[in-house]
C-alpha cells in the first residue's frame, strides 16, 4: 500500500511489520514521533508488543538487552547524545551477541546544543561492533528495517539503521508499506539456539581471562580474545549475508539489488561524489547539472558503513580520476571517517598506486547547517579537474566567519 | 538539467495545521498523478503561535533535493497578521501566486504583480461548523481555486481521510466554501 507519511512512521512501521516483542525508548528529537508511534500501536492492540518506559536511553538499551537474552525481538530508537549516553551499552550488545536492532536518527551532538542533523552522533559509535547501515529515503528506512531484523538475527551482531533527522524523520514522502503476509513470509519468528531461562540459570558475560581455560565441564573455553576475534569474523560474514538477505528480499517485494552501495551514473564517471543518507541523493542533482555540461560525474551513496564494504568500493571507484567525498561528520584533528576508510580501501585493492584516483573530502551541514544546491554544485565542479584535486584535501563548505 | 518541479511554501502559525494541510495536498497531488512528492518542514525552536513554514515539492520525478524551497511558485499563508513578522513572499517567482486567509481583499495587497488571492478562511470555516481558528482545512480550498493543480473533488475526499474521526464533513464543507469564495486579484 502506498501511503504518505514521515521518515519516523516509515521506521515506526517497519518495526510494526517485524514483529518486535519489545520496545523501550527515551524521548529526544528527533527520534520522539517514532517512538510514540510504537507506543500508540501497542496501546491500540494493533501490535503484540510490550512498551517498557525507560528513565534514561541507557536503560532503554540495558532493558533490551535483557529482553533479548531472554530470546524476544527487541527494538530502541534514539539520536545524538541519547545515543552517546547508551554508549557502554551499546559495547555491551555487540559483545553479548544480541541480535538488536536501533534506528539513529542522526542529529548533530552538543556541546553546543542542537537538535538539527548530521552524523557525528552515529559516525562516533563506528568501532562499537554494530553493524551500521544508511537509509536515503523513506522505502529504504522501512525495508532496511525489514532486513535489519533478518541480518541481526543470522550473524548475532546487533544493527543500527541510521536516516537524517528532519530531512527524512520529518519529511513526508510516498512509500510502500508491504503486506503482512509478506513480511511475515521474509522475516520469520525469531528462535534463538540459546536463551535465558530462570529454569536453567546461567551467568553470561561475566569475567573472562585473556587466557583460554577449561569451561566447568572441562571443555575448553574461549578467552576474551577469541570472542572478540569471532565478533569481527561474524561482522565480515554480515557482508555476504546481507546480499543474500537482499536477493530474498526482492524475490519478495520486488525491491533491492544495491545491498552495499548505490551508484548513480558512475558507469563511465571521471568524478564520482561519495556520500551517506539523504545527501548522496541531493548529489544526484548535481550530478544530472554537471552531465548537463558535458562533465562525466556519478555520485555513489554508502548504505552499508560498518562492516565497511572495502574491496566493493574500491572496485567501483578505481577507474574514476577523482572522488569527492561529502561528510556530515569528521574525526576532529584529521577528516571524514568516511574518507579514511575509503583511502585505505583503495590503498589495499588498487594494486597500481599510479592509478588509484585523487581524493578531496568536504565537511558540511554540521548541526543542520543548510545545504543548498548551488553549494554542493560549487564545490563538485570546482573539483572536476586534476587541479580541483590539488591543494587541502579537507575542505569545509558554508563556513560564514 | 533541473527537474521540472511544483514549489508551495506554507506559512502558518506553531499547531494552525499547516503541515496537515501540506500533507492533505501532497496526498492529493500523489493520487493525481504526480509521483514525486515532499513535503519538508522546517523546524526551529518554536513554540505555538510562532511563525513556522513547510515547503511542498511536487513533480512528476522523484524529489532529491529536500532543502527547503527558497524560489517558491505558491506561497500560501494561513493567517494574513503573518504578513507583518514574515517576509513571506521571499523569493516568490515572477508568475507566481501568494494565496491569503485574510477577510481584506486583494487590492489591499502588493506584491510586486504577483497573482494574488483572498479568502476570509476564519469566518467561512466557522460556517461550515467548525470551531473558531480552525483554517487548515479551509485553507486547501482557497488554494485550490487559485492554483487549479488538483481538482476539488481528490481535495475534499483527501481532507476527509485525514480529518477521519475529527469532523471530517464539516472540513470537508469549510473547504468547499473556501473554493466558492475566493477572490482572485490578478497582476497590478
Amino acid at each position: 500500500m502506498q501511503v504518505i507519511e514521515s521518515g519516523n512512521v516509515a521506521a515506526a512501521l517497519g518495526v510494526k511489520l517485524a514483529r518486535a516483542r519489545v520496545i523501550a525508548a527515551y524521548p529526544i528529537t528527533p527520534q520522539t514521533p517514532l517512538t510514540e508511534k510504537l507506543s500508540e500501536y501497542i496501546e491500540s492492540g494493533e501490535m503484540d508488543a510490550e512498551y517498557i518506559p525507560v528513565e534514561s536511553e541507557h536503560s532503554a538499551l540495558a532493558v533490551c538487552i535483557a529482553a533479548a537474552s531472554t530470546g524476544a525481538r527487541a527494538f530502541t530508537a534514539t539520536s545524538a547524545n541519547g545515543l552517546l549516553y547508551m554508549h557502554e551499552q551499546i559495547h555491551w550488545a555487540a559483545g553479548a551477541r544480541l541480535p538488536l536492532v536501533m534506528c539513529v536518527v542522526n542529529r548533530g551532538v552538543g556541546a553546543p546544543w542542537t537538535v538539527w542533523n548530521d552524523h557525528q552522533d552515529s559516525i562516533s559509535q563506528r568501532d562499537t561492533g554494530w553493524i551500521q547501515l544508511y537509509a536515503n529515503d523513506h522505502q529504504q528506512i522501512i525495508d532496511t528495517v525489514l532486513k535489519a531484523f533478518l541480518l541481526a538475527e543470522e550473524v548475532m551482531v546487533p544493527v543500527m539503521v541510521c536516516y537524517d533527522g528532519y530531512l527524512l524523520s520529518h519529511t513526508y514522502m510516498p512509500f510502500d508499506v508491504p503486506d503482512s503476509s509478506l513480511t511475515d513470509r521474509f522475516l520469520p519468528p525469531y528462535n534463538p539456539a540459546y536463551s535465558l531461562d530462570p529454569k536453567r540459570p546461567a551467568n553470561l558475560n561475566t569475567v573472562t581471562l585473556p587466557d583460554v581455560r577449561p569451561d566447568i565441564r572441562g571443555d575448553m573455553a574461549h578467552g576474551y580474545m577469541e570472542i572478540r576475534y569471532l565478533l569481527h569474523k561474524s561482522m565480515l560474514d554480515a557482508i555476504p549475508a546481507l546480499k543474500k538477505i537482499d536477493e530474498r528480499f526482492a524475490s519478495v517485494f520486488g525491491r533491492g539489488g544495491a545491498p552495499f552501495i548505490e551508484p548513480y551514473l558512475c558507469e563511465d564517471a571521471e568524478y564520482v561524489a561519495v556520500s551517506l543518507g539523504s545527501l548522496s541523493y541531493h548529489l544526484r542533482d548535481v550530478v544530472d547539472m554537471l552531465r548537463g555540461e558535458g562533465i562525466k560525474a556519478g555520485v555513489m551513496s554508502v548504505h552499508l558503513y560498518r562492516p565497511f564494504p572495502a574491496e566493493i568500493i574500491a572496485q567501483a571507484l578505481s577507474s574514476c580520476r577523482g572522488v569527492i567525498i561529502f561528510e556530515k561528520a569528521l574525526s576532529y584533528g584529521y577528516q571524514g571517517a568516511l574518507t579514511s576508510d575509503i583511502k585505505s580501501a583503495l590503498y589495499r585493492h588498487t594494486q597500481d598506486s599510479s592509478a588509484r584516483p585523487s581524493i578531496v573530502n568536504y565537511i558540511l551541514g554540521l548541526g543542520g547547517r543548510e545545504i543548498a544546491t548551488h553549494h554542493l554544485y560549487e564545490a563538485f565542479k570546482s573539483s572536476c579537474s586534476p587541479d580541483g584535486m590539488k591543494g587541502e584535501e579537507t575542505r569545509w563548505i558554508g563556513l560564514k566567519f | 538539467m533541473e527537474r521540472e518541479c511544483i514549489e508551495i511554501r506554507w506559512h502558518g502559525r506553531g499547531g494552525q495545521g499547516a503541515i496537515t494541510a501540506a500533507k492533505i495536498v501532497a496526498k492529493a497531488m500523489f493520487a493525481a498523478g504526480y509521483t514525486g512528492v515532499a513535503m519538508i518542514p522546517t523546524f526551529g525552536t518554536e513554540r505555538r503561535g510562532a511563525p513556522v513554514f513547510t515547503s511542498l515539492k511536487v513533480s512528476k520525478d522523484k524529489i532529491f533535493d529536500l532543502s527547503p524551497t527558497t524560489r517558491p511558485d505558491i506561497v500560501v499563508v494561513l493567517d494574513y497578521l503573518l504578513l507583518e513578522e514574515v517576509d513571506v513572499a521571499s523569493g516568490l517567482k515572477k508568475d507566481g501566486l501568494i494565496v491569503i486567509n485574510s477577510p481584506r481583499q486583494p487590492a489591499n495587497y502588493s506584491f510586486n504583480g504577483r497573482k494574488i488571492a483572498v479568502a476570509d478562511v476564519t469566518d467561512l470555516s466557522v460556517r461550515a461548523g467548525l470551531p473558531a481558528g480552525v483554517v487548515n482545512s479551509g485553507i486547501i480550498g482557497a488554494f485550490a481555486k487559485a492554483a487549479h493543480f488538483v481538482a476539488m473533488d481528490g481535495l475534499t475526499s483527501a481532507i476527509e481521510e485525514e480529518f477521519s474521526g475529527r469532523r471530517p464533513k464539516e472540513n470537508a464543507r469549510a473547504a468547499l466554501l473556501c473554493y466558492e469564495n475566493t477572490i482572485i486579484g490578478g497582476p497590478r
